[in-house]
């Protein structure tokens, strides 16, 4: 399908390595004068800017990690005075605290550019109609999709998340021709549409869906059902958010703006470089990035990249659908939740006892459920119901603040979660979304 | 006041009769039983002739349990005894939590087992309304 900028998705690998060398050199060099924490990593090897000449050196330099967004929020790690930055967005950190990025005016024109890569590979032009149904707000998902397919010129249809019935009357009554969510509420849409008798009216070519696992056969369950071709975006706010890497109709993998990210596959327990095409963990640097730049960054998401040339033409590197994660995080219903969060939730509840907890995950009617068994204890228990109510609630609100989604508390008695080895089993996900 | 023992019965089949084996394995007499349920577990409150044997007995079994004070008071059988001792609350402006009746009786009065919003005032005001508040060693008579 459609190219949105050929000359740069197609570009000579030999010129894309070279234009990567240079942008990496100016972002060193530019961060080691503005970022602190890098300054410092930097100094801690002996490395200088002047000893990064090109990508061959890429490997030379620091990672860094989700830890240092915390350590340093909410602004400690931009690389640019607040009055250059236009936007800030923020998603989970694995504590109770948020992290946060920031984008100049560059930054926000240059994430227009990579999603509208995705629309155009997903065939999407300025006669259609996009309906983005990703959260729009401190969530990356809306707003990054939003500015795509404006870019694309497209008439954009900002519904947001939320209010089932008037997103499908919505779509069926303005004819939105391209579907952006969350693939679990694609399948939630596809089955709203069949009750709704609303299945004649729907004119869907196409979907862009990320911002969670999937699996084939899921792809494959909302292609028949929605009559549209689906494609997969990957992003990260910490990169940039929606578009890091976007599929084209290959659907054989997605290829990564490598003209302003990096990847890079490594062995995630020794930080090693692993060989072309080998699984590890994905680690990116932003090249362009002005307001909130990384260098080498753990996005903790195990995958490999495929530099053969695409049937699309693309010579863009592919990675594959994440298979798993180098860390504890799981995503539910699109948002990041760490069982350190709920941790931190149910420490603060119980005055410094942690209580022994499970995380169940789940899926029905394709949307994710989240139970979380906590075990009774003498700390919680009162002799009136009143109070150990008030704690459940309790429990319920603060997880909702913190992790931004609703979880179902059950109070199960002492000993009974299951424990191997003496460790209770932490977190249950049911949902088999990885291939 | 009297011992009460206070038992979390988890939402889940079999739970309460694991805590009443226990009970039941160790001589324990239960004098008065209530149960109370919501949607997400229940609580189960027992005046019981041995309040520390029983709290044992139920932590052995992996189950938690509280010993609390309640007022208890005996109430002559007869209409309006029970609407009596309760308009004592009311005129002190004391609210009742939860109440449970013994199986037996104590020297033909009924025996009730009363949780309200202020236990100390609660007590003082039926004594001096007339009300016989019985303590442990009335207990152990039933």
């Amino acid at each position: 399908m459609g190219y949105y900028q050929k000359e740069i998705e197609c570009m000579p690998r030999e010129e894309i390595k070279k234009l990567q060398g240079e942008r990496l050199v100016w972002q060193v060099k530019r961060m080691y004068e503005r970022v602190e924490l890098f300054r410092k990593r930097m100094d801690e090897k002996g490395l200088k800017p002047e000893d990064i000449k090109g990508i061959e050196d890429l490997a030379k330099l620091p990672f860094s990690y989700k830890q240092d967004l915390r350590d340093y929020y909410p602004f400690g790690l931009f690389a640019e005075p607040l009055k250059n930055i236009v936007r800030v967005h923020a998603s989970s950190g694995t504590t109770g605290k948020q992290i946060v990025v920031g984008y100049t005016r560059n930054d926000l024109d240059t994430w227009k550019d990579c999603m509208a890569r995705q629309f155009a590979a997903a065939g999407a032009t300025d006669e259609d109609i996009i309906q983005v149904s990703y959260g729009y707000g401190l969530f990356t998902g809306g707003l990054g999709a939003h500015g795509g397919a404006e870019r694309i010129g497209a008439m954009v249809v900002p519904t947001s998340s939320g209010n089932t019935s008037r997103q499908i009357q919505t779509m069926a009554d303005f004819g939105t021709t391209i579907l952006c969510c969350t693939p679990s509420y694609a399948m939630y849409l596809a089955e709203a549409i069949e009750e709704a008798g609303l299945k004649d009216k729907i004119k869907l070519k196409a979907g862009v869906f990320g911002a969670e696992p999937w699996t084939e056969d899921m792809r494959h369950a909302i292609e028949n059902s929605l009559g549209i071709k689906a494609y997969d975006v990957y992003g990260l706010s910490e990169i940039m958010g929606p578009g890091v890497a976007y599929e084209c109709s290959c659907q054989n993998g997605m290829h990564v703006s490598e003209d302003m990210f990096i990847p890079e596959i490594i062995n995630p327990d020794t930080g090693e470089v692993l060989p072309e095409g080998e699984q590890g963990e994905l680690v990116f640097t932003t090249l362009t990035k002005e307001g909130f730049p990384v260098i080498r960054y753990r996005t903790r998401d195990i995958c490999s990249l495929n530099y053969e040339q695409c049937e699309c033409g693309r010579t863009f590197v592919r990675m594959n659908k994440p298979t798993g994660r180098s860390d504890d995080m799981l995503i539910i219903r699109g948002v990041n939740v760490f069982p350190s969060q709920i941790e931190e939730v149910l420490l603060k509840i119980s005055s410094g006892v942690t209580p022994n907890y499970q995380i169940v995950v789940g899926r029905e009617n394709n949307t994710d459920t989240l139970d979380i068994n906590v075990e009774m204890s003498e700390a919680l228990f009162a002799d009136d119901i009143k109070s150990i109510e008030k704690i459940e609630r309790k429990i319920v609100t603060d997880l909702r603040s913190v992790l931004g989604i609703g979880a179902k508390v059950h109070l199960v008695n002492p000993k009974s979660i299951e424990r191997s080895e003496g460790k209770a089993k932490r977190v249950i996900d049911n949902r088999n979304l990885r291939d | 006041m009297v011992k009460q023992i206070t038992v979390f019965i988890e939402n889940k089949p079999g739970r309460l009769m694991e805590m009443l084996k226990a009970l039941a394995k160790n001589d324990i007499d239960i004098k008065a039983f209530s149960l109370a349920d919501t949607t997400e577990f229940g609580i189960a409150r027992m005046i019981v002739s041995d309040e520390n044997a029983a709290k044992k007995a139920i932590d052995d079994e992996g189950v938690v349990a509280r010993i609390c004070n309640i007022i208890t008071i005996a109430v002559p059988d007869e209409p309006g005894a029970l609407m009596k001792a309760l308009e004592i609350l009311k005129n002190n402006g004391i609210s009742i939590e939860y109440m449970y009746a013994f199986a037996e009786k104590l020297d033909g009065a009924s025996v009730i087992a009363i949780r309200t919003d202020n236990q100390e005032l609660a007590d003082e005001t039926l004594s001096k309304g007339g009300v016989k508040v019985l303590n442990q060693s009335d207990i152990e008579k039933l």
